[in-house]
């Protein structure tokens, strides 16, 4: 148990049971399964006009929103040539699935159907996001599928920052799903209800300027230190069943002890984290 | 009656399958505390039943795939489920002849000691969480237990394993 606690040598061991154990994780997902293929192929057809009809509209919102975008970024590299600042360098992603398995549960954790078996790289630390904002983590790749832990998690504390004005903060996990609590924050912090908290990327594991969460509650009590924030997770934890893996240093992986640095020994560009800092 | 051995270990293999099985299922998350240790009733059934069969050996190994399957420690599942085994076998003869309640009472004491242990194993870690959510899932495996143990019953005779 220290081993595993404090070092990673029973890994092979660890993934070499979850062999074994997937079968049985793969019985418990296919009621599931069977359930979306189900509601696939007997939809009716009025639904798949209504939903193509969104999804049309949607694909128009966004492809318009993306133009602007396309400019954005340009000119965004333009400015960082002129400040001599190294660009940030492409993210790559990857779709996976959840597993619907239930595990410990005084966790809050969630297993997905990509190993280190598919080829795709992935290493423990890695990020992933699912539509709306930032889930969490991988904690542990076994050869078919992997265990994450979310940002709610109790162990679980990501740095973020303030959209509005780059305050910079840290969302630690409360083990609820609709709350994450922002710590050591004073009494007279500029921050609001409604606020949106993004990544900043600070500690390097998670990468810049992902959602993470609104700020719902702020209570002040002029006897304590600091300022109690709650926050909303915008990731829909309980309900997404695709999420993104993100590669946040493009091809390299990340050095497991200091994810700054690559395992190439590239340095992952410290803009980064430079980026929070000047934000702020 | 090497025959009828090796098929008793196969239905010994699939309840435990079951049991892995039914602790995986996705349930709300409410419910998701109080399910019982299913694969504990089955391993402790299981020592009483055939302590020449069934014992610490096998509680390990089943507590190590419980600790990967639900992303524990690896170990710490491992370790609660053989003590468990050695105090059933333990307490076997004595299990066996008692009214069904009591025996449901012996299961929530058995329990509670697994739930200690494991808290322990958190607080070192920690992580704990309140005891009490430790005290449910005892509360509820040994409320299952007189269903767990009716069935498991059938089955055995059923098979006629030995």
């Amino acid at each position: 148990m220290t081993l595993d606690h404090r070092t990673t040598y029973v890994n092979t061991l660890r993934s070499s049971i979850a062999v074994l154990v997937y079968p049985f994780q793969y019985i418990v997902n296919f009621p599931a399964n069977v359930g979306d293929w189900a509601s696939d192929s007997f939809s009716s057809r009025k639904t798949l006009q209504e939903e193509n009809a969104t999804l049309r509209t949607q694909n128009l919102i966004l492809t318009t929103q993306l133009q602007k975008l396309n400019f954005i970024e340009s000119e965004n590299i333009h400015l960082r040539s002129l400040l001599e600042s190294s660009k940030r360098v492409g993210e790559r992603i990857l779709i996976a699935e959840l597993l619907s398995v239930d595990m410990d549960p005084y966790k809050q954790q969630v297993t997905i159907n990509k190993g280190s078996a598919s080829g795709d790289d992935i290493y423990p630390g890695q990020p992933f996001v699912d539509a709306k904002g930032v889930m969490g983590k991988l904690v542990h790749i076994t050869p078919f599928s992997s265990t994450a832990l979310l940002i709610t998690d109790p162990s679980h504390s990501l740095p973020v920052q303030l959209n509005r004005n780059g305050l910079r903060a840290i969302a630690k996990g409360t083990g609820s799903q609709s709350r994450l609590e922002i710590p050591h924050l004073p009494n007279n912090a500029d921050i609001k209800v409604g606020d949106l908290l993004v990544t900043s990327g600070l500690g390097c594991v998670f990468p810049v300027g992902y959602p993470v969460a609104t700020v719902t509650e702020i209570n002040i009590d002029p006897s304590l230190p600091f300022a109690e924030v709650i926050a909303e997770p915008i990731a829909e934890l309980d309900r997404s069943s695709e999420i993104l893996l993100v590669w946040p240093g493009g091809k390299a992986k990340p050095n497991p002890s200091n994810p700054c640095q690559m395992e190439s020994g590239l340095e992952l560009e410290k803009n980064n984290a430079a980026e929070g800092i000047k934000a702020s | 009656m090497k025959k009828i051995t090796a098929h008793g270990g196969n239905i010994i293999l699939l309840s435990f399958i079951v049991a892995f099985i039914l602790s995986m299922i996705p349930l709300p998350q409410v419910l998701q505390l109080i399910r019982p240790e299913f694969v504990l009733i089955v391993l402790i059934y299981w020592c009483i039943a055939l302590p020449n069969r069934v014992g610490v050996g096998i509680g390990w190994l089943a507590g190590l795939v419980f600790d990967v399957s639900s992303d524990a420690l690896l170990g710490q599942h491992a370790l609660t489920f053989a003590l468990i085994a050695y105090l059933a076998i333990k307490l076997h003869q004595r299990i066996r002849v008692f009214p069904i309640w009591q025996q449901a009472l012996t299961i929530l004491v058995l329990m509670m000691f697994q739930a200690t242990i494991t808290l322990w194993i958190k607080g070192m870690l920690g992580d704990a969480p309140a005891f009490y959510i430790f005290i449910i899932p005892a509360i509820s495996t040994a409320l299952f237990w007189p269903i767990g143990y009716l069935l498991m019953r059938q089955v055995r005779r059923y098979y006629q394993i030995n």
